[in-house]
């Protein structure tokens, strides 16, 4: 199979309304995304559900960088995932598990999430 | 025949008896028990003293806040083990060898199999008349030391003046008792019949040093003096008469004269012993009978006893070897002592006084500065032979280790003030003992940090035990475990994390002095990368600690963590909890009514906290500016639950209403809970103040303890519960307000601007560079000239407070982040759910999710505003 799947793009809000270095949630098809917009403007999304804690809480975690990496700490027990790709970078002690992540593009100060 | 385990069949365990519950033979028996995996041994330990062994060298310090606890030796565990039996209390009366058996002072008849003695020594009384008056005391037990406080204390309340004291014998022992009764606040003299102190450490140049500096700590001393008799008043110690010279009024006396083997057991066995005294054993601690053994300063091994731990520990080493089969034996002692006397340094070492022929000594002697110090060279000035430091024994540690070895350099670099001194650390031999008290040297240091995979002090300290009975080789382990750990490519570095080189307290600093508001400039100057969840909130902390503004203005809001970026507490859910502030734990009727309207109104789960307070949980982000309105209303500020910063003052209800308060704790509390509301720090921050000595408010489990006296209040510091509990101890005494105010801000302001990131005070007091003692010094005798800037910290924190939760409310920017979803502002998070249990709501199980039984909905409960 071959055919690509169709992807639509949403509007969860302007790049303004996001404080850069601090998360915010959209809920995108249902389900809530973490949207982080790093210091260079860069704006990434990835799953608000913390896999460890199965709260709805990365979101609010603390956005920094490892290396070249733009990355959030989950506020629950500290693991740490790369904001682009959603690889979990430190575990904590438990095993890695990824966050899915969804494209983001920003289009004329608005921000767009594929889903 | 020697008793060895294979004798016996090895599912019976043999018995081994220890006589004499003291530090030796806990050494002996953690030795035994770490090496005798097949369980040969079962081993019964009679213990006169009601405890379980502890750090007799340490004694001195019950007199600084230490509890009796706060001495136990090692680990509980030993006592729980089902091979060793402990027996606190009991006296081994006498010792049937043909049998084979012990008598106790209970009746009891105990078989051994190996026996070994480990009794000690008696502090001994000069045969001077009036030496059993009321208030002449021994010092060598805790209860010895218990019973001299208390009446040190109640004569100070029958005189109702100062009390006079003094100690015969102006050896170690007599001096740390000198600075027990200083702490005691007893003016006290020495009286030595030497013609100098310490006699059998130091020269006479060294004594006199010495002198002059125990006289500047307000004890006289008196030496060439013998002591002829005491006289009594109404059978309490009243004066002492001296073979000649002027009389002397005292109120306490205490014989601090030497030691005299316990050796009364083997005497009456028909065992040999030494000429003056002591258990005879040959250099593997053996006595003529077989299966009897001596051990500690009661063993008389090569001719004399030794009253020091070291030698005992490797003669508890040598047993416990024995008794596996092994061939250990006693390779001679190492005399070397350091003098642990608040305030003065004094070590000697190896060949002190130039016994061996053809000795030269190096002196530097400074008077004014109350210094003497001394090394003895071999004849060609190369080869380290011994020494003597008065005033500034920082080098001891360091140098002891190189006795019989090449110095290196001009010898008296060596004697230099710390840091001009060359450390020979790195250079030092493996086979060199670095830890004296527990035989432990340079290359086993190195080997538990190499091959043992230590990487810290910590770990080296549990591993070899190095450091862990007079600590006074910390120093030098700790630059061998450095330099082994830099050798090994490990990195040693205090670097906060990836994005900072610089620790907590550097970074506070450079924040302070070159005024440093934002996160961004300071990250670019001295740091790289954007941060992290390590060095974002040191970052925020610190800022707040200078009072920069809320923790919520501009870039700073990117700094918290989601608990001070909420201001409330997350949850296991993802709900956060809700603690207003109740000062002192004092709350009117009508505030909790209220608090109980928000929780009812908003379906909190309600709890009452360890910290005197009244706990929210559940409230949905969304609902947290709502929740605050209301208990903001009804006059409730932040309780700072979330912060690293004051938390609560813990109060009783002291003199307003106890039958025995003497001071009014709970407005102290209040007041001070009022003052330091908001103060953010390295980890969080409690205080507690109790009315009486009763101590019900628990403040010596606190970082700042406050118990009230009939004068005033005792302040107590580095208290924690916690991982680690500990006990506060003892800062200053009977302050009034004004000047306890004074010093917990200094204490405070001096934590937070020095301890690294969530160092809670306790470990901070404990590694801080001199411990309690030059903490006291800064906050009490401002030895770093910081006081005033300290203080103008305090008052402009005190001045610049703001409730948090009110300015919050009062920015319709900081409320816009507390929306749940950016593009459903109206939506509310589905994720949550409750059940109910004992007539609240709880988060519910992953299983009770699935199962759909979840009773209660997400805390949606339409509110009246
Ligand atoms: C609510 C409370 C338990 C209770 O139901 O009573 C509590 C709850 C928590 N404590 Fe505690 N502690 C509470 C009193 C205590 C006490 C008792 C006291 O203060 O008298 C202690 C021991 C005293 C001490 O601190 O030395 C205590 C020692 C700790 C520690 C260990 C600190 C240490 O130095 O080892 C932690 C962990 C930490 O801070 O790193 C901790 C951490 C926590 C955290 C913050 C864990 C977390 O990260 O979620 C809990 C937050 C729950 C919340 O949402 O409020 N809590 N915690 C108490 C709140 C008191 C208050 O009114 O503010
Ligand atoms: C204040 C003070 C400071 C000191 N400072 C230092 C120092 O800095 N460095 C240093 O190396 N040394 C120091 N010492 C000396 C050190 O404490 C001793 O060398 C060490 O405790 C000896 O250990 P031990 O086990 O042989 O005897 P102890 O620790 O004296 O233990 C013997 C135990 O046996 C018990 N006992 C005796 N007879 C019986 C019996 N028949 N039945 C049951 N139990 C019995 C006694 O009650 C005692 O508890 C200090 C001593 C004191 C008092
Ligand atoms: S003791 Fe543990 S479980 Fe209980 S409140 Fe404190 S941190 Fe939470
Ligand atoms: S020398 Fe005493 S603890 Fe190491």
């Amino acid at each position: 199979m071959t055919a690509t799947l169709p992807t639509t793009e949403v509007r969860v809000c302007a790049l303004v309304e996001l404080v850069p270095e601090r998360g915010s949630v959209a809920l995108v098809g249902g389900e809530q995304v973490a949207i982080v917009r790093t210091h260079d403007d860069s704006v990434h999304a990835v799953a608000n559900r913390d896999p460890y804690s199965g709260a709805q809480v990365i979101a609010r975690g603390l956005v920094g960088t490892r290396g070249d990496a733009p990355t959030v700490t989950s506020p629950m027990y500290k693991q740490v995932w790369d904001l682009r790709s959603g690889a979990c970078l430190e575990a904590a002690g438990e095993e890695p598990v990824p966050l899915r992540t969804w494209s983001v593009r920003v289009v004329d100060g608005d921000v767009l999430v594929s889903t | 025949m020697t008793v060895m385990p294979q004798d016996t069949a090895p599912t019976a365990p043999q018995q081994l008896v220890v006589v004499g519950g003291g530090m030796v033979a806990r050494r002996l028996i953690d030795a035994l028990r770490a090496r005798d995996e097949a369980g040969a041994w079962a081993v019964t330990l009679l213990a006169e003293e009601p405890r379980a062994p502890y750090d007799r060298v340490a004694l001195t310090s019950y007199f600084t806040g230490r509890e009796p606890e706060d001495l136990a030796l090692g680990g509980q565990e030993l006592w729980d083990d089902p091979l060793v039996t402990l027996r606190r209390g009991v006296r081994a009366e006498r010792i049937d060898r043909d049998a084979r058996t012990v008598t106790t002072s209970t009746g009891q008849v105990l078989d051994y199999d190996a026996l070994v003695l480990a009794t000690g020594s008696y502090a001994a009384v000069p045969p001077v008349p009036g030496k059993d008056l009321r208030g002449a005391f021994v010092y060598r037990t805790i209860d010895d030391v218990a019973d001299l406080r208390e009446f040190v204390e109640r004569r100070r309340e029958e005189l109702d003046r100062p009390v006079r004291g003094a100690v015969v014998g102006g050896g170690l022992l007599g001096l740390e008792a000198a600075g027990a009764l200083r702490a005691l606040e007893v003016d006290a003299t020495v009286v030595e019949f030497a013609p100098r102190l310490m006699p059998l450490q130091v020269d006479d140049g060294g004594g006199a040093a010495l002198k002059r500096l125990i006289e500047g700590l307000g004890v006289s001393v008196r030496t060439s003096t013998a002591t002829a008799k005491i006289v009594g008043d109404r059978g309490a110690v009243s004066r002492m008469k001296f073979s000649e010279g002027p009389s002397l009024d005292v109120d306490v006396v205490v014989f601090a004269v030497g030691v005299r083997p316990r050796d009364e057991l083997a005497r009456d066995a028909g065992l040999e012993v030494g000429e003056r005294g002591g258990v005879v054993v040959d250099d593997a601690c053996a006595t003529a009978d077989p299966a009897i053994w001596a051990i500690g300063e009661v063993a008389c091994i090569g001719g004399r006893c030794l009253g020091l731990v070291a030698p005992g520990y490797t003669m508890a080493e040598i047993v416990a070897d024995r008794l596996l089969g092994g061939a250990g034996t006693f390779p001679g002692a190492d005399l070397s002592t350091k003098l642990k006397l608040l305030g003065v340094d004094v070590a000697s070492f190896g060949d002190a006084f130039a016994e061996e022929p053809g000795s030269l000594e190096v002196v530097i002697s400074d008077p004014v500065a109350g210094v003497y110090k001394k090394l003895v060279m071999s004849d060609d000035a190369k080869t380290l032979r011994g020494g003597i430091l008065v005033g500034d024994a920082s080098a001891y540690s360091s140098l002891r280790p190189m006795v019989g070895r090449e110095l290196g350099g001009d010898p008296a670099a060596h004697l230099l003030p710390e840091g001009s001194a060359p450390a020979p650390a790195g250079d030092l031999p493996d086979d060199a003992a670095v830890c004296s008290c527990n035989n432990v040297t340079a290359g086993e240091i190195r080997c538990a940090v190499g091959e043992g995979g230590c990487t810290d002090l910590a770990g080296v300290k549990a591993c070899t035990l190095a450091g862990t009975s007079c600590g006074s080789c910390l120093p030098l382990v700790k630059k061998l475990v450095t330099t082994e750990l830099e050798a090994a490519g490990v990195e040693v570095s205090r670097a906060l994390c990836e994005h900072f080189e610089l620790s907590r307290a550097e970074l506070f600093d450079v924040v302070r002095v070159q005024g440093l508001t934002t996160f961004s400039e300071i990250v670019e100057r001295h740091g790289s990368g954007r941060g992290c969840d390590i060095c974002r909130p040191v970052v925020g902390s610190i800022l707040a600690s200078l009072g920069t503004g809320h923790i919520l203005d501009g870039e700073r809001a990117t700094l918290q963590d989601t608990n001070d970026f909420v201001m409330a507490n997350l949850q296991k859910d993802g709900s956060y909890s809700v603690v207003p502030r109740i000062p002192g734990g004092e709350v009117t009727p009508e505030g909790l009514i209220a608090i109980g309207e928000v929780a009812r109104d908003f379906g909190l789960y309600t709890k009452i906290t360890g910290g005197q307070r009244v706990d929210l949980f559940g409230a949905r982000i969304d609902q947290l500016p709502a929740i605050w309105r209301r208990l903001v209303d009804a006059g409730f500020e932040s309780g700072h639950a979330y912060g690293k910063s004051l938390r609560t003052v813990k109060s009783c209800v002291g003199s307003t209403w106890c039958r025995f308060g003497v001071q009014d704790s709970v407005g102290l509390a209040i007041d001070l809970e009022l003052r330091y509301r908001g103060l953010r720090s390295p980890h969080k921050i409690k205080l507690g103040v109790s009315g009486c000595a009763r101590e019900c408010a628990e403040a010596r489990g606190k970082d700042v303890g406050v118990i009230a006296t009939d004068n005033g209040w005792n302040v107590y510091v580095g208290g924690n519960g916690g991982f680690t509990p500990r006990h506060a101890r003892l800062l200053a005494e009977d302050l009034d307000t004004e000047t306890l105010v004074r010093t917990i801000d200094r204490f405070l302001m001096y934590y937070i601007r020095t301890a690294d990131r969530l160092q809670r005070t306790a470990p901070w007091v404990e590694e801080h560079e001199g411990g309690l003692d030059a903490i006291r010094a800064v906050v009490l005798d401002d030895s770093l000239g910081i006081a005033e800037d300290l203080d103008a910290a305090m008052a402009a924190h005190v001045g610049r407070y703001e409730d948090e939760w009110a300015a919050t409310l009062a920015d319709p920017d900081k409320l816009a982040r507390f929306a749940p979803f950016v593009n459903a502002p109206e939506a509310v998070d589905d994720s949550l759910a409750y059940v109910g249990e004992r007539g609240q709501a709880r988060p519910a199980t992953p299983d009770e999710r699935s199962s759909g039984s979840v009773l209660i909905a997400g805390t949606t409960l339409e509110v009246r505003s």
